[in-house]
């Protein structure tokens, strides 16, 4: 992460009573708080009815080891966690 | 398998076990996910599409958002601003994708602005006339439909569930444009004008959406074969084609195209070519708006950096005041 | 914080926003015409079930469905209310959201980060959503404020209040329409205009004008958040950093002369107030300041000692003597609408 740019959030949606909270998606916020309003604002339209969790993304230990997981294979995850390790090829316009 | 033995890099070559497990996943037409091993030149590829993407997305306010100033109507000024807000929410989306792969936001707007990741060449065209707006619904999205909905099934999970919610909001989109488009030909003489010209200006460069010919496009094979990609360049132009041009019979335009005719014997539409040579000058840069629309996306980048700054500092006070620390984070609008 | 109660009905942009594809002949996505791609499998395949619904809230996340904030509201105007008077009022409160909106539209691709564009362009879209139904309220109150188009024009009473009429008509205050500034200065203009707004459709939420009650009530809502997003963003670049409170402080400095206004009563608030139809924002002046000082003091900053910006023979934007500004804005914004007083859009 560079200077500056805000830490990265995982957001969590329960989308009405009785249901989990499930992952919807990540934005960027300088603190709790501004993640939980831009959530808000991102991912539910500001629809009152639902409930919001927002978590840091360093803050999530996870294990999968159905993935590839870096518990199980350190080494095959070591190189996401270095945001610029490559350089992009920019050769085709495919778009 | 043990951790021991897992010593694959980009510099060392992929380990046999991790590449095959890989080639296992996509096999089975199953998904990858971020934290899978991977061979380095799909990581890349897919941090080339995606952010392509993303780019092409944030861009892509600019055109139509240029209208949004001086949209005809109050309710045609709602839905022009839900939905450029639709596309910076697609950005935001599809960066996080690429962020799962290890770049962050930040570094990928940068090589935007340096100009060493591209976005898609339609962006670099003029909004001329309020009509641009429902053409680029109707045919800009429609292109980026044909494009995208394949890539809902798109190997790599982050991107194949952003592409699904934002193939709804396009069509959806699309929808829109053509409504407009439908209302515009029912109105003035002048409208209907204003419909036909803006589809002339806007059809060639459509189709130049999907990408040069499949014979020029060196990596199609890779990505396919990694299922990033889905189709390739020239069949999704030829499905967008054939879509097209019963609903521009609906319409009442004419699409600008005098090899464009219906072949039975092949059970598509023949259809002309667009300019290549006019394609590479827009993706070499010298595109009608290419200096515009970088320009406008730098000026912004750069006039929110000391707002950015400051929400950051903000959060780094506070965080050390105990007495203002962090409020529970499930707050569903109690302060509403 | 907790979860609030699910009788409250979610504050949405009104419907007909996103329920535009009624007009859209059936022909469109199951044409008659030799389409391959029905064979080969469409693209729109998986799509096309989300189109049967109109309003088709499946394209939005969780469960936004769509409201109508006048749905059962009988909308005769009370036999006793004047019907011009209300119809002026409803202009004041409109005009001030139509100009507000526009000047926050203005920011859509340009704020500081991805998140904040939304956010913006969240509170431009329940501003035009307001200012709709206001228009609308002030036309069917008295049709003569609309202004005479050529016969057989299909515009809208609501665009044509909002598309044909010239600076000098529209009635928001200035605070409303001053050109955009730094994003301090955005943050500064809506969190008073904000705080003031929903001061007074708190009150008007007991109108008794049926129709002006709901929208107040649906407003409320909205204006709640938007308080909400300015003041903490005040706050934030209050305390931020050095460069981030020297703007704030300039934005203050600049934009206090005209945050008065708002509060200054016309002779049409008074009567609406005094028929029970609107609010006397003199009313407000008290919970404003409380507002504003909690947010100032959280900030640590002084309230300007200011005059308030004189208007030209006593008149203000309420009365329709507005800054140069609005009429450029104006001169954008109805530029095409202008061109084609005949168009269907």
């Amino acid at each position: 992460m560079s200077a500056g740019e805000w830490p990265l959030y995982e957001v969590f949606v329960r989308g009405k009573r009785g249901l989990n909270h499930v992952h919807v998606g990540s934005l960027h916020a300088a603190d709790d708080e501004m993640a939980v309003h831009h959530a808000r604002d991102v991912y539910t339209r500001r629809n009152e009815g639902v409930s919001i969790w927002v978590v840091r993304a360093d803050a999530i230990t996870a294990s999968s080891p159905d993935e590839k997981d870096p518990l199980f294979a350190p080494a095959g995850d070591k190189v996401y966690r270095h945001p610029t390790f490559y350089s992009v090829p920019d050769d085709v316009p495919h778009l | 398998m043990t951790a021991v033995d897992t010593d694959a890099g980009p510099d060392t070559g992929p380990d046999p076990a991790l590449l095959a497990q890989f080639e296992r996943v996509l096999a089975r037409s199953d998904r990858i996910e971020p934290r899978d091993w991977m061979p380095e030149r799909y990581r890349a590829t897919l941090v080339r599409q995606v952010a392509q993407h993303a780019h092409s997305e944030i861009i892509g306010m600019q055109p139509e958002g240029s209208w949004l100033t001086r949209a005809p109507s109050l309710r045609r000024k709602a839905i022009l601003l839900a939905k450029v807000q639709d596309e910076a929410g697609h950005g935001l989306y599809l960066y996080s994708a690429c962020e799962t792969l290890g770049v962050s936001r930040e570094e990928l707007t940068l090589r935007l602005l340096e100009g060493r990741q591209k976005y898609s060449s339609i962006f670099n065209y003029p909004t001329l006339s309020y009509a641009d707006v429902g053409t680029i619904g109707w045919l800009v999205d429609g292109a980026a439909i044909c494009n995208q909905v394949p890539l809902c099934r798109t190997s790599y999970g982050p991107y194949g569930r952003a592409m699904v919610r934002i193939c709804k909001e396009e069509s959806f989109h699309q929808r829109q444009g053509f409504e407009l488009l439908m209302t515009m030909r029912s109105g003035t003489e002048a409208q209907r004008a204003m419909v036909q010209e803006s589809v002339d200006r806007f059809w060639w460069p459509s189709l130049m959406m999907f990408g040069p010919p499949d014979a020029e496009s060196p990596n199609t094979a890779q990505s396919m074969a990694w299922g990033i990609k889905r189709n390739t360049n020239d069949e999704l132009r030829q499905r967008f084609v054939d879509m097209t041009v019963p609903q521009a019979q609906a319409l009442g335009v004419t699409l600008p195209d005098p090899d464009l005719r219906w072949n039975e014997e092949r059970g598509h539409h023949d259809f002309g070519q667009p300019d290549w040579e006019e394609l590479a000058q827009v993706v070499r840069g010298n595109g009608p708006c290419n200096a515009q629309r970088l320009a406008h996306r730098q000026r912004a980048h750069d006039d929110g950096a000391w707002v950015r700054e400051a929400a950051t500092a903000f959060a780094a006070r506070r965080s050390g005041e105990p007495s203002l620390s962090v409020e529970p984070v499930e707050t569903p609008g109690a302060d509403r | 914080m907790s979860t609030p109660p699910d009788s409250s009905p979610p504050p949405l942009r009104s419907s007909d926003e996103q329920s535009v594809g009624d007009p859209v002949p059936d022909g469109l996505m199951s044409h008659s015409a030799p389409d391959p791609s029905r064979v080969e499998g469409s693209v729109y395949d998986g799509l096309l079930e989300h189109h049967d619904v109109v309003g088709d809230d499946a394209r939005w996340a969780f469960g936004t469905a769509f409201e109508d904030p006048l749905a059962g509201v009988d909308t005769t105007v009370p036999d006793d209310v004047d019907a011009s008077a209300l119809a002026a009022y409803c202009l004041m409160l409109g005009d001030d959201a139509l100009v507000l909106s526009h000047r926050l539209s203005e920011w859509c691709s340009r704020a500081p980060d991805l998140e904040d564009d939304i956010a913006l362009a969240n509170i431009a879209l329940d501003l035009l959503g307001q200012a709709r139904l206001l228009l609308a309220r002030a036309a069917a109150a008295d049709p003569s404020v609309v202004p005479p188009l050529p016969e057989g024009s299909p515009v809208p009473a609501e665009d044509a209040l909002a598309f044909f009429r010239d600076a000098g008509e529209l009635r928001n205050v200035r605070l409303a329409e001053v050109a955009n500034g730094d994003f301090a200065h955005t943050v500064v203009r809506l969190l008073v205009l904000a705080t003031v707004r929903l001061a007074v459709l708190g009150r008007l939420v007991g109108s008794r004008d049926p129709v002006l009650a709901a929208i107040a009530a649906k407003g409320v809502k909205e204006v709640t958040y938007h308080r909400d997003y300015a003041g903490r963003w005040f706050v934030t670049l209050a305390q931020g950093t050095e460069e981030s409170r020297r703007r704030l402080l300039a934005a203050v400095a600049e934009l206090w002369p005209l945050c008065e206004e708002p509060l200054q009563v016309h002779e049409t608030e008074r009567a609406m107030a005094r028929a029970g139809v609107g609010v006397d924002p003199g009313e407000v002046r008290d919970e404003v300041d409380a507002v504003l000082g909690q947010v100032l003091a959280a900030g640590g900053v002084d309230r300007p000692d200011v005059a308030a910006l004189a208007g030209v023979g006593g008149r203000t934007g309420r009365h329709g003597l507005h800054t140069e500004a609005l009429s450029r804005m104006l001169a954008e914004m109805q530029v095409v609408a202008r061109a084609h007083p005949t168009g269907r859009w």
